[in-house]
């Protein structure tokens, strides 16, 4: 049936499993797309169980999930408003993602500010869960770019947030995970680039001290982010790859993307992932780099993006699903728990194909709830076992806290009520913003709160 | 099927140059609008026409920002046919001329309602046929008399045979689709080319959620081929384009048996 030019609302359908990256855990909700900036809150009419505003679906646990209630599907809206060459600032509408918008400027010789390492997450999952990229050092989180957005309430209020008008509103939306209303359009600055290069360079390190060495000596590179074998122990323990680039400044044609086509086809096997095989991996990755140092001039996309090639990617960890762990831990413990943690880690015999270090800078966030705080982050992927993972994530998550970490709402689907509320201790204040219609399978596992509509 | 051979491939045969000039009935349509996106990347002049001035605020935004080099807008209910002769010409001056009429507005309508109340009935009737009829006398004189232009419509593979789940939407484009045979017969000689677009289910914005969606054909590469095909001046465009084949079986089954189907 062809697309109408018609009058009715969006129209609600049946209730389908809507699957977050980690495909863990899968509840059926209600779809409901919003396509226009004037969709909500009246698409919500007569409807019950609360409701959450959904992007592509990237984050990992349950923070975009909501068991038998409405997610309002944003996609759909994803116009680009305006935009200002001189001052470098998009105006876009929510549901447009990050490739849409680097399609948009790239050619226009523009970059996004800050970039998670996909660019399939829409512009107002970016600000819900105020993002960080490989430039946090220099750059701060994602949200600390947006000069504006506008914020529309269940109640049917609209309310323009930036750091000068609604300052509540903007601190809490800025990382809020979409429960403060729905946000129809954002302003986001953009910064310059004349290349689509990134001038490369890879540096291998071994062990914690010769990464925190990196570290220090590339505060003025611009990305910097190190992936590391979390499989190999005793004199292999904590080896890696220090990643770290620049845009390149030679001028040079500003081509637009090629569309990808590798799409990873079926489930793997259960037996696909296990520990052997990813010893394997992480030391065909560590190897891959032949030499102790590489330099490069590579495109941006495989720099920041070498998984989007790979369309459902997740789909190798098999029908289980894959959890994400990521702490951020202060400076003043940052090594001794990065270590720690590790540790734990290899001696679980739980295989992380894709371990990620990185340390954070002190480019504050306008965030109320923001993740990112200076010191190291550590990210770890984990195919889920019942048996085995869950135990262990406690355990981890634990270890976090009295290294006076945290962990990333983006990234969990195992943290307990008491392990979140430690972490965020502002959740209670933030819950004031709260929309009282909008709620998440997250929200309601960390908080006990109920949806109120 | 065949482009016209005694046309040009090229669009500016209006004798200018320069950008498109491309007015759009039903611009909020999720087809509409990729379609538009593909021209505002060109540089095209564009004039929206659409009920919602909202909506039709942020698509215009949304074309101006991605290059269109000038986009005007009306906020006028289709439906209303006596509007139509005063919209199009103040269109025709907003664009300084015109290359591409493009009609993409309709309704799909309810059927079960359509079969109890015929006023529902006409509804559907009058928006997907009556208008475009009245909009397409009034462009059709209008290229005729320049020699030129490009009238690209949106009909249905449902108006290709009537099926009980949505005969009354069917029968319109039927209309639809017979009304613009009969009126290319007419203005080809006159160097004017009729589109008659006939897409199958299309995955948009607003089908996103639906049961099943991920089987409907992507929106962009819908547009894509729609671009093409007014840049190639054809007559008829089966979107995608295995629903020529699959038409031309479902037309051909003999009425005997198609009375039997559940379709």
């Amino acid at each position: 049936m062809p697309e109408t030019n018609s009058v009715q609302a969006p129209t609600p359908t049946l209730e389908v499993p809507f699957e977050s990256w980690g495909r863990y855990p899968t509840y059926p909700a209600r779809m409901i797309p919003l396509n226009w900036q004037t969709d909500f809150p009246a698409a919500l009419a007569g409807l019950h169980n609360g409701a959450l505003p959904v992007g592509m679906g990237r984050s990992y646990g349950d923070v975009c999930l909501l068991k038998g209630g409405n997610l309002l599907l944003t996609t759909g809206m994803d116009r680009l408003l305006h935009f200002d060459t001189e001052t470098g600032i998009l105006t876009a509408e929510a549901g447009v993602t990050l490739a849409q918008i680097l399609d948009f400027a790239v050619p226009r010789g523009f970059f996004l500010p800050v970039t998670p390492g996909t660019k399939y997450v829409t512009l107002g999952g970016a600000i819900a869960n105020d993002i960080h990229g490989k430039n946090h050092h220099v750059a701060g989180t994602f949200g600390a770019h947006v000069t504006e957005f506008e914020l529309v309430r269940s109640d049917g209020s609209r309310r323009i947030c930036s750091p000068t008008e609604n300052l509540d509103f903007y601190a809490a939306t800025i990382g809020g995970l979409g429960l403060t209303g729905v946000i129809t359009w954002a302003k986001l600055r953009m910064k310059p680039i004349v290349s689509r290069g990134i001038d490369y360079e890879g540096i291998q390190f071994h062990g914690i001290d010769e990464f925190l060495d990196l570290t220090r000596q590339s505060e003025h590179i611009e990305y910097t982010v190190s992936w590391i074998d979390c499989a190999s122990t005793g004199k292999n323990f904590a080896r890696g790859v220090f990643m770290q680039g620049d845009h390149s400044k030679v001028p040079a044609e500003l081509k637009p993307s090629p569309e990808p086509k590798l799409v990873f086809p079926f489930d793997a096997p259960g037996f696909a992932l296990n520990h052997a095989t990813v010893s394997l991996f992480n030391t065909a990755f560590f190897h891959k780099q032949l030499k102790p140092r590489v330099v490069a001039l590579q495109d941006y996309e495989p720099f920041f993006y070498p998984l989007d090639k790979v369309l459902h990617w997740n789909r190798m960890y098999g029908k289980n699903g894959l959890l994400q762990f990521q702490y951020a831990i202060p400076w003043e413990s940052a090594r001794e728990g990065t270590i720690a943690i590790l540790q734990e880690v290899a001696k679980s015999g739980l295989a992380s194909f894709l371990a990620v270090l990185k340390a954070f800078g002190d480019v504050p966030s306008p965030g109320m709830m923001s993740f990112p705080q200076p010191g190291i982050t550590l990210a770890l992927d984990f195919p889920i076992k019942a048996d085995k993972s869950f135990p262990l994530f406690e355990r981890l998550a634990d270890m976090t806290r009295d290294f006076g970490g945290k962990l990333y709402p983006a990234k969990d689907a195992a943290m307990t009520a008491a392990q979140y509320q430690t972490f965020y201790p502002q959740w209670e204040q933030f819950a004031r913003y709260r929309d009282p219609m909008l709620t998440s399978s997250f929200w309601e596992r960390v908080t006990g709160d109920r949806p109120t509509l | 099927m065949s482009t016209s051979p005694a046309t040009s491939s090229s669009l500016q045969t209006a004798g200018h140059s320069g950008p498109k000039k491309i007015l759009v009935l039903g611009a909020t349509s999720g087809i509409a609008e990729a379609t538009c996106r593909i021209w505002a990347k060109q540089g095209a002049r564009l004039f929206l026409v659409a009920r919602n001035a909202d909506k039709l605020a942020a698509v215009a935004a949304d074309l101006k920002t991605r290059g269109a080099s000038y986009v005007d807008t009306a906020a006028v209910d289709l439906d209303d046919t006596a509007q139509h002769p005063a919209l199009l010409a103040h269109a025709v001056n907003s664009l300084t001329g015109m290359d591409v009429a493009y009609l993409a507005h309709g309704v799909l309508g309810d059927q079960p309602r359509a079969e109890q109340e015929f006023a529902h009935a006409a509804q559907i009737l009058h928006t997907n046929f009556v208008a475009p009829v009245s909009l397409l006398t009034w462009l059709s004189n209008y290229c005729v008399q320049r020699h030129a232009g490009v009238l690209a419509v949106i009909s249905s593979v449902a108006g290709d045979r009537g099926r009980k789940s949505n005969y009354l939407y069917g029968s319109s484009k039927a209309g639809l689709s017979a009304f613009l045979g009969g009126l290319r017969n007419r203005v080809d000689r006159e160097g004017v080319t009729v589109l008659t677009i006939k897409p199958g289910p299309v995955r948009t914005a607003m089908t996103s959620a639906m049961k099943g969606s991920e089987k409907f054909a992507d929106v962009n590469k819908v547009a894509q081929s729609i671009a093409a095909a007014i840049d190639k001046r054809k007559d008829t465009l089966y979107v995608p384009f295995q629903w020529q084949p699959i038409l031309f079986v479902i037309r051909n089954i003999p009425e005997r048996v198609f009375k039997k189907l559940n379709l």
